[in-house]
């Protein structure tokens, strides 16, 4: 495979990156742990609509459960992390495997809706599950064990960075693993031309179902990573705003292109946090602009970037 | 919990630098001339600043800024500073958190003011212990906050105390039946079981009780239901902004003419708010710990301050004072530190503390940590064109009856 | 529970599905004619609700008068925004479109906080708004009594617009085989810029309506938007009587289930989209999405 060379080449690229940040930013850990967890996110929802061209409003439902999973689970005396974080998995990928029947059916926009109603549903029902989930208030007094009983969270955010850093790593690797696989290659059929995947007999509607359920289960693990790393789970890491969030990420990033949503997500996160630090009441000013001018500026997302300024630098010769 | 760990060697050194303020609490060996020669205090300051939210955190910012206006910035001799951050409302527990975390390693917070809404405050309360950064909550009502932390106080009311002084009056003055309407959320759910206590132990029948969706601008379903049950009175609570307007006109709207009384917590008929609920206010009786009524020479000059700044008739929020007494807090506190700001001295000199208060005289209890204030039972009237809410009973010094 | 109380209900229903009904009919004109997905549409909403705030609350003007100001006001800057920027979107990817347009969203709420501040703008409303009106035995507010008169004028004349006149015609002609019209000298920038600035002053009405109903501050752009998305996609995109009916609808059932069924008050729309898309995904017009 030809397009997995710059992949292949992406990811040291992006580890450096992100020591290098490490190193000179070592009063920003927090901040870096919760781009890192976002990026997750945003590679989970990437799958999906990347490849399988399965578009979607409501893919924080998994991101949530994957926080609550976690959070219960701690409330109950089941804390290590990375059991917490397999858990969160399997329960985020069965409630994808549940949902998928439905979100499968109808075109796109009936699919943006279909999501969009399912997330709102989910939300409500956790807000009136409040022996469960907290309610609005939201689940802060679990434990979070350490890491394989060895490494601890700590107040400045180190564990929290290399954890979510070798996690990411890891889903980076998975959903590259799936893309690129046969099944992957049927999946960008499906997306080009659906119905011509039909013609050749391909399983179309559980293809995409499985795409969900994978999708749906790495996003719950970036939502077992937020609730790891700030012992919080609460109502809105499953709403509607989140959801919202991973698309516009992935839009900014290029859809269909692993390294480039990482760096999507990334200068997504960053930009609102130094806007919000700058004006913290004007800010949105500042993000919108960012927003309709990427769409001239950007028009393939930042994945685009190094083809767009090869020709316009090749154009004045 | 989270613990702290001991960092690799190379990066120890840089760890305990900016844990300084933590560390420091536990040597507590500087000289204390050090601190009144003057390193700023640096105040973290968490509040809603844009999105749906943004004007109740417009409003503490106004207090804070008041009062250094009219106090300046400077408290036992050292400069006080804001560091202002925006957790954009209810919807991001996992960011208040954050930005708890970056004010204190990153701008060297040594107090955080702030906090509008309960998850916010829940999802910091561990990190405030970790660090023994003292957190005064600037509004978040729900009564278990403070137990969460060591670090924390209140500085607003607790939805516990509001509820249930209004409760215990309605039960004593001629209310036999209620029918509660509360918005499905946690301090909804406080404002109801509270009200419910206090006026059913006062001798009260309470017909029923409706939770409205959180986000729900109708509400004419729920006041018909209500006004078919027949009770002397409807119990209300919302969670105030446009969800309260639009509660209050149709409340207007459907109880005009059927006797029935409408009780309210003070916040869904906020003074600020009267302008635009028109004449839908008339006899609401409410019960809160903040009016421009309040009659003490503090509310005179906070008053005049506030309208020297935005305006002869301009009407302060109770979360402008709310702002405002934050700060006094900090101040008297300061003061009586000789300018020390670690978590341990500050807390220890908090407790027991006593402000001369725009909304009355404020206790800070010394076993709970939770404000002990006056609560005022109102009633809004509207006429020509211009609402108010005026006391007509005081309940004075309530503790918070959840503790 | 009794037939009068029921009436009362479903009347306020109605009265609150025809503001959602004001709101959807620009996005309905977009989404199903345009192809653009529109997600800024609740900011000319919140344009035609600030014009009137500024009119009746600041300059003392009539509110009757006032309205047909905030309508033309938010068509202009519909047309403005059309001609400089939004044209250039259409020919953009879905989610390019959903980017920019979330992104203007954004912009205008700040927009708006900058120029008016955060706060709820009060709206002194004229007496016969707040008089009660009691008709057929049921009590009703003026005002709401005259938003459901707004509505059903909007719909009639938007279905006389589009199924009677040559404007109608040529939108038609222009969104079903659009080379063609060009071919036949309809000039389709200029229909397009027409129907956008048609379905903003529409949303400006709405929105200069709903201030003495909900309020208006610089969140309203977002906070409408998942509504006014699910009318016009229960509705079906593009079609004008659908929206109408999907509004209607979602007004009537959501009152409905409060009245009788609080408990599950909060989940009834949200279940009746998810219903519906699965159901008749291309909405209850059965148009083409």
């Amino acid at each position: 495979m030809t397009a997995s060379a710059p992949i292949r080449l992406a990811l040291p690229v992006l580890i450096a990156i992100a020591m290098a940040c490490y190193l000179a930013f070592p009063d920003y850990l927090g901040l870096m742990a919760s781009i890192l967890i976002v990026a997750a996110f945003a590679l989970s929802y990437d799958l999906l609509q990347g490849y399988a061209g399965i578009v979607s409003l409501g893919h924080a439902v998994f991101f949530g459960i994957g926080a609550y999973t976690v959070a219960v689970l701690g409330s109950h005396g089941i804390s290590e992390p990375l059991v917490t974080l397999a858990a969160a998995l399997v329960v985020s990928g069965a409630v994808a495997g549940l949902l998928a029947r439905i979100v499968v059916v109808g075109n796109d926009f009936t699919r943006l809706l279909v999501t969009l109603g399912v997330d709102f549903l989910f939300h409500e029902a956790a807000n009136k599950m409040r022996w469960l989930t907290g309610g609005a208030d939201g689940l802060s007094s679990f434990e979070v064990g350490p890491i394989a009983g060895l490494f601890a969270f700590d107040f400045r955010g180190q564990t929290a960075f290399f954890y979510a850093l070798g996690v990411l790593v890891l889903i980076y690797l998975a959903v590259w693993r799936i893309t690129t696989s046969p099944f992957g290659l049927a999946l960008r059929g499906i997306r080009d031309n659906a119905r011509r995947m039909h013609a050749v007999g391909a399983p179309v509607a559980r293809h995409m179902a499985v795409t969900y359920v994978l999708s749906g289960a790495i996003a719950g693990m970036a939502g077992a990573l937020l609730a790891q790393t700030s012992n919080f789970a609460s109502l809105d890491m499953l709403g509607f705003e989140r959801s919202a969030e991973a698309v516009m990420m992935t839009a900014i990033g290029g859809t269909g292109s692993i390294p480039g949503v990482v760096l999507g997500a990334t200068l997504f996160t960053w930009l609102k946090d130094a806007l919000s630090a700058l004006s913290p009441k004007y800010w949105h000013l500042g993000l919108g602009i960012v927003l309709m001018a990427s769409v001239f500026v950007l028009p393939e997302g930042l994945a685009g970037l190094p083809a767009r300024l090869g020709r316009l630098l090749r154009r004045p010769r | 919990m989270a613990r702290l760990t001991m960092p690799p060697a190379a990066i120890r050194r840089r760890t305990f630098l900016s844990l300084a303020p933590a560390v420091a609490a536990g040597a507590a060996g500087f000289p204390r001339a050090l601190f009144a020669s003057g390193a700023p205090v640096t105040v973290g300051v968490i509040l809603p600043l844009s999105g749906a939210f943004a004007d109740q955190g417009s409003h503490y910012e106004v207090g804070m800024r008041l009062f250094q206006e009219m106090n300046g910035t400077r408290a036992a001799g050292r400069e006080v500073r804001l560091v202002i951050r925006d957790d954009q409302g209810p919807g991001s527990g996992d960011l208040a958190r954050r930005l708890t975390q970056e004010l204190i390693l990153r701008e060297r917070a040594n107090i955080i003011l702030g906090y509008s809404f309960t998850p916010n405050a829940m999802s910091a309360a561990g990190l405030l212990t970790e660090a023994k950064v003292p957190g005064i909550i600037v509004n978040a009502a729900t009564s278990v906050l403070t137990q969460r932390s060591d670090y924390f106080t209140r500085i607003s009311v607790t939805m516990s105390q509001v509820a249930h002084s209004l409760g215990t009056w309605a039960a004593g003055n001629g209310i036999k039946t209620v029918y509660t309407i509360v918005s499905d959320y946690a301090p909804g759910l406080d404002a109801e079981k509270w009200f419910v206590k206090g006026f059913t132990d006062g001798g009260g029948t309470i017909l029923r009780s409706d939770r409205t969706p959180l986000a729900a601008m109708e509400y004419v379903p729920f006041l018909q239901r209500a006004i078919e049950a027949k009770p002397d009175a409807v119990f209300a609570f919302n969670p105030g902004g446009d969800v309260s307007i639009a509660f209050i006109k149709q409340a207007g709207e459907r109880l005009k003419g059927t006797g029935i009384k409408l009780l309210v917590t003070g916040d869904v008929v906020d003074d600020n708010l009267l302008p635009a609920m028109g004449d839908a206010i008339q006899d609401v009786i409410s019960a809160w710990h903040y009016q421009i009524d309040v009659d003490n020479a503090a509310n005179r000059r906070f008053l005049a301050a506030f309208r020297a700044k935005f305006g002869a008739n301009a009407v302060p929020s109770y979360r402008v004072v709310q702002g405002y007494d934050g700060m006094a807090l900090i101040y008297q506190t300061l003061d009586k530190t000789g300018g020390r700001t670690e978590g341990d001295v500050f807390m220890a000199a908090l407790k027991g503390a006593r402000l001369d208060s725009p909304r009355g005289p404020v206790l800070i209890d010394p076993a709970t940590r939770e404000i002990v204030e006056n609560i005022y039972i109102r009633r809004s009237a509207f006429a020509n064109g211009v609402g108010v809410n005026t006391t007509f009973a005081t309940i004075e010094a309530v503790r918070d009856p959840a503790k | 529970m009794n037939a009068s109380g029921l009436l009362t209900v479903l009347v306020d229903g109605i009265a609150y599905g025809m503001l959602l009904f004001l709101f959807s009919i620009g996005l309905s004109i977009t989404l199903g004619l345009m192809r653009f997905i529109n997600l800024a549409h609740g900011a000319f909403a919140m344009g035609g609700g600030y014009v009137l705030v500024v009119l009746v609350g600041m300059a003392g003007l009539p509110f009757l008068l006032a309205l047909p100001v905030a309508f033309v006001a938010a068509g202009l800057l519909g047309a403005a925004l059309e001609l400089t920027v939004i044209r250039h979107v259409y020919r953009k990817s879905e989610l390019q479109q959903v980017l920019f347009s979330i992104g203007l969203a954004f912009a205008a709420g700040a927009i708006a906080n900058i120029l008016f501040g955060p706060q709820q703008q009060p709206i002194p409303l004229p007496g016969w708004a707040t008089h009660m009106v009691t008709v057929l035995g049921i009590a009703i507010s003026g005002y709401r009594l005259f938003v459901m008169g707004c509505g059903l004028v909007a719909l009639g004349l938007l279905i006389a617009l589009f199924n009677h006149t040559l404007f109608g015609a040529r939108v038609r002609a222009a969104v079903d085989k659009r080379v063609t019209a060009e071919g036949i000298g309809i000039n389709v920038g200029r229909l397009f810029a027409a129907a956008f600035s048609l379905g903003a002053a529409f949303a400006g009405l709405g929105g200069a309506l709903a201030v003495g109903f909900l309020g208006l501050d610089p969140s309203f752009p977002l906070k409408y938007l998942v509504i006014v998305l699910m009318v016009v996609a229960i509705g079906g995109p593009g079609s004008i009587s659908g929206s109408f009916v999907a509004a209607l609808f979602l007004g009537v059932a959501d009152a409905l289930f409060k009245y009788w069924l609080p408990e599950v008050g909060g989940f009834v729309i949200y279940a009746i989209l998810v219903a519906v898309m699965i159901v008749l995904p291309k909405g209850l017009a059965g148009k083409p999405a």
